[in-house]
């Protein structure tokens, strides 16, 4: 039983000041990268495409550019200056703390204890019902207060170590100095256009990540895990 | 509230002296070498100089990738510019004959060159990508005499570190560094796809930075400043989309 006033320790000082690192680098990253698409909200596949060009994706959204014919008969003001300067300003930010998050935790043992499933939890049975419980809002029990679920880590470890890197991957795919001293980080996505493309669909699941991850927390209760994110520690509920 | 130990203290206090000691030593190195952009002091300065830095340090002499001809692009863009006038018409009816390409500052033997001087030295064609910053690309066959040629031809000084360049239009200029202004990529374009650079496409000449975006390729291009400083020019942060708030440096 957790005796209800003493505090106990969750999360790590390393693993709380690289979260709340993350998180502010991409949200930065995130408002510039959608202000960034606005100056051309179409996508394409391969290596070329403009407005000469059909898209496979027309976000059939304003454009801060005359020179795109959205339809509407308005032009959003130019921001893409300091939203270029602030995305790759935050993308630096992103990989240094990125960089020593997963440095740090394969180090310390953070992925082995705390993040990697349990081989018995890899059953179909265990992510089966962790799924059910998950789709009928469930609340979660005490024990989940001090240990990740298996959809928990599952994703964390999708974001971790196929999403975010596929979003560093493919955004120095389109710098065309980086392709000239590395021109097999675009060529192996299939061209620049296709990695623009695949910056902005993994940009939308990463989206769909945070929202499900807030939701998640606010549904377990908010208090707690922001507190236990930002103090390291739990304090058990009285009662 | 946990205990912060003697030992934990004085490591970190250790980790975070080097660490500023390290920070200025870098520093110190980036600017020996050149490392520090024009626009190094502007609000985000730190993450340009860390890209413009790194880049140029993993890269300085990598070539831009080129692709075959029938990657070509059937329907290039052209991006609007603002009404030449009436004496670039004046110029445009004569054929460009009297267009010139003007090449001062830190050289041996400043030269004014004629169109068709700079249409008759060595050539160079490449077939590669322009990108715009809005996201753009599309592909296209460029020829051109390498800009090292003229550098060559003019005499530039030992002292030169970098090129500022100009369009026809006014206001419009732009700089590079050497890496980038002694490439062999890097050309004075007056063809295009087999044909006279139209002008929509910066005819009859425009400048062609290929390992940057496509604003530091200008169009028009009339003037060439060789130079050791961009303090000098304009407000010092190296041309006119840095004094708009973009980046001088286009590599990514």
């Amino acid at each position: 039983m957790i005796s209800p006033d003493r505090p106990r320790a969750r999360h790590s000082a390393l693993v709380r000041v690289t979260h709340w690192l993350m998180t502010l680098a991409f949200l930065a990253l995130l408002v510039t990268g959608g202000e960034i698409v606005l100056s051309h909200p179409r996508f394409y596949w391969g290596e070329t495409g403009n407005v000469n060009m059909r898209p496979w994706l027309n976000l059939h959204l304003p454009s801060s550019r005359d020179t795109v014919p959205t339809g509407y008969n308005y032009v959003l003001p130019d921001q893409n200056g300091w939203s270029r300067y602030l995305h790759f300003e935050a993308a630096w930010v992103l990989v240094a703390t990125g960089l020593l998050y997963v440095i740090w935790g394969f180090f310390h043992g953070h992925f082995r204890r705390n993040v990697f499933p349990a081989r018995a939890d890899l059953s179909i049975k265990t992510i089966g019902s962790s799924l059910l419980s998950h789709c009928r809002f469930e609340r979660p029990g005490e024990e989940e207060v001090w240990s990740y679920n298996v959809l928990q880590r599952v994703s964390y470890l999708i974001v971790i170590f196929m999403l975010f890197p596929l979003m560093i991957w493919t955004g120095l795919a389109m710098s065309f100095s980086f392709d000239a001293a590395f021109p097999a980080a675009v060529n192996l996505l299939g061209g620049h256009q296709t990695a623009r493309s695949l910056h902005f669909i993994v940009t939308i699941l990463l989206v769909l990540f945070l929202l499900v991850h807030v939701f998640m927390i606010v549904f377990a209760g908010f208090v707690t895990r922001v507190r236990a994110m930002i103090t390291g520690r739990v304090v058990a509920p009285k009662d | 509230m946990s205990e912060i130990s003697r030992r934990k203290l004085i490591t970190t206090g250790l980790a975070a002296a080097a660490s500023v000691s390290g920070i200025a030593v870098a520093a110190k190195l980036a600017q020996r070498h050149g490392l520090i952009p024009p626009d190094a002091a502007t609000r985000y300065g730190t993450g340009e100089t860390l890209t413009y830095a790194a880049q140029r340090v993993l890269g300085s002499h990598a070539t831009a990738r080129e692709f075959s001809r029938s990657q070509i692009s059937e329907k290039p863009f052209a991006n609007e510019v603002d009404p030449l006038g009436d004496e670039f018409k004046r110029l445009q009816d004569g054929g460009f004959a009297d267009w010139h390409l003007a090449v001062d500052g830190m050289a041996a033997r400043p030269t004014t060159f004629s169109y068709s001087e700079i249409k008759s030295f060595p050539k160079s064609s490449q077939i590669t990508m322009i990108g715009c910053e809005e996201g753009w690309t599309y592909i296209a066959e460029w020829s051109g005499v390498p800009l090292s040629y003229i550098l060559d031809r003019v005499g530039a000084l030992p002292q030169v570190r970098y090129v500022v360049y100009r369009s026809f239009q006014k206001d419009w200029w732009e700089s590079i560094d050497m890496a980038d202004a002694l490439h062999p990529q890097t050309l004075v374009a007056t063809g295009m796809n087999g044909a006279d650079l139209p002008v929509p496409f910066g005819g009859p000449m425009r400048l062609r930075v290929p390992r940057q975006l496509g604003y530091k390729s200008i169009k028009y291009l009339n003037r060439l400043t060789l130079t050791d400083n961009l303090k000098g020019f304009g407000k010092g942060t190296g041309g006119f989309a840095a004094e708009v708030g973009y980046a001088w440096y286009a590599g990514i």
